[in-house]
């Protein structure tokens, strides 16, 4: 499994819900699978899974919204 | 003089604004000229008296040692204790300035604008912590971010780092033009507002209650409404003039409302009314709480986790408004509310119970309306006098 499968697989977990790995442009603030109590869920699975730390502080809904978004972020903290 | 209270401020404001619009228009850089129309600003606004102008120097001090100190600091080390000291010192002015007024001494600690400053610098402290604040940051763009004059008395609260990116660039004729004019915008938004709907329904309306209600219970009721109505009108009416000066200066400063009388539910109603606060306490404390947590393993039920951070960020927010009765009231009300609407939605999501379509929306709509309502009839204070 590559890197953009292995976080597509954690989102998809922790939004309950695969359609994050068909649409990968899908704003999933927007379409309500994320809240804030959720984000955090995410942030402690990549962490956990993907070993990359990304503080609370430097998630921000604007440029973490879509998968494709959130791929493009970690492979930035990587 | 109180920020945006008396034409006269905004005619002086108006005029010390005019050579910034020629600069930004001619595409000049504003820091400078900006610099000199802060501090003019602010010994308007402080020099009445009444406004603690003394306390703002020392806990402008303060902040800016304790900032400096702990980028430092940071720089060497990371221990957790060094940064819960920090940040307690950090808002300790804040807790004095609410604590004093209760034992009937005089109010020393306080100033015009405390709450919303210590957000400011406490939000630095954290975000060094997080390592998004690596480099020492000068004694210029502490004392500028913090003592930005246009949102200094409430609001609304702006993030550091989005504040510097616009404080360091230099629009192009074009940007500023529509920066200008989004500005102007915002400003005639908030003469309607707050001067003339706001002012309208507190004079011509709440004022004459007792002669336009005729029982105890009608009247709290139109009371319950207006109030609410007002509150919005003038605080957005308020923001819209802060927002709308710090485009004029060239600083996007975050807006603080989205037709929060349309919210779907009680988390709905958060993510639109007085934004700029309630998406800090997310970022700050709820979300903060919850990864501690979960990270810690200390409780593992998600829904426990989720409800105490809703309890600790609303009752936090309510004694922020001031350690009365109403605020504490006001915060419980609400972190109820939260941790209610968390347990249906979760089980919604399951059962599917709920149903779903236009009708559903606007009742949903207007079920929120009047628990929101309720939260700000708390919030006033009538039902405790």
């Amino acid at each position: 499994m590559d890197f953009k499968e292995k976080v597509l697989q954690v989102i998809a977990e922790v939004c309950e819900d695969d359609v994050v790995k068909e649409e990968h442009d899908l704003d999933i603030f927007e379409a309500g699978l994320i809240d804030s109590f959720a984000t955090v869920e995410l942030l402690v699975q990549f962490e956990e899974q993907l070993d990359i730390n990304v503080p609370i502080t430097e998630f921000d809904r604007d440029t973490w919204n879509t998968p494709n978004a959130i791929v493009d972020r970690l492979n930035e903290l990587k | 003089m109180t920020p945006y209270s008396s034409f006269l401020f905004f005619i002086i404001l108006g005029i010390l604004l005019l050579p910034t619009m020629i600069l930004g228009v001619m595409g000049k850089r504003l820091r400078y000229y900006n610099v000199f129309v802060t501090i003019v600003v602010l010994a308007i606004i402080f020099s009445g008296g009444n406004e603690g102008f003394f306390s703002l120097v020392v806990f402008t001090i303060l902040q800016v040692v304790l900032v400096k100190g702990y980028i430092t600091y940071r720089q060497a080390k990371n221990s957790s204790l060094v940064f819960y000291i920090i940040s307690f010192l950090s808002i300790m002015p804040l807790i004095l300035s609410k604590i004093l007024p209760i034992l009937a001494v005089d109010n020393w600690a306080s100033f015009l604008g405390i709450s919303y400053l210590t957000f400011r610098a406490v939000q630095i402290i954290i975000e060094t912590r997080d390592g998004l604040i690596k480099e020492q940051l000068s004694i210029f763009q502490l004392v500028n971010f913090m003592l930005f004059y246009p949102t200094i008395s409430s609001g609304p609260i702006d993030r550091f780092r989005r504040f510097q990116k616009d404080e360091e660039k230099r629009w192009t004729p074009e940007e500023y033009k529509d920066l200008l004019y989004k500005g102007i915008n915002k400003i005639f938004i908030g003469f309607l507002y707050k001067f003339i709907i706001g002012y309208s329904i507190n004079t011509y309306f709440i004022a004459n209650l007792d002669y336009i209600a005729d029982g105890k219970f009608t009247n709290n009721l139109l009371y319950m409404y207006s109030y609410s109505l007002y509150l919005f009108f003038d605080f957005a009416g308020y923001t819209a003039f802060a927002v709308g000066v710090s485009y004029i200066m060239g600083i996007r400063s975050p807006e603080n409302f989205n037709k929060p009388f349309i919210s779907r539910n009680i988390k709905d109603f958060w993510n639109r009314w007085h934004m700029s606060l309630s998406f800090w306490f997310r970022d700050y404390v709820f979300m903060r709480f919850v990864f501690l947590m979960k990270k810690k393993k200390w409780i593992q039920n998600k829904m426990l986790v989720s409800n105490l951070g809703y309890i600790l960020l609303f009752l936090l927010m309510g004694v922020w408004h001031g350690l009365a009765i109403q605020y504490i009231v006001y915060g419980a009300y609400h972190a109820l509310m939260m941790a209610g609407f968390n347990i249906f939605e979760t089980w919604n999501k399951k059962h599917k119970r709920w149903p779903t379509g236009r009708v559903m929306t606007v009742v949903s709509i207007v079920i929120t309306f009047h628990v929101v309502c309720f939260g700000f009839y708390l919030f006033s204070g009538k039902p405790f006098q």
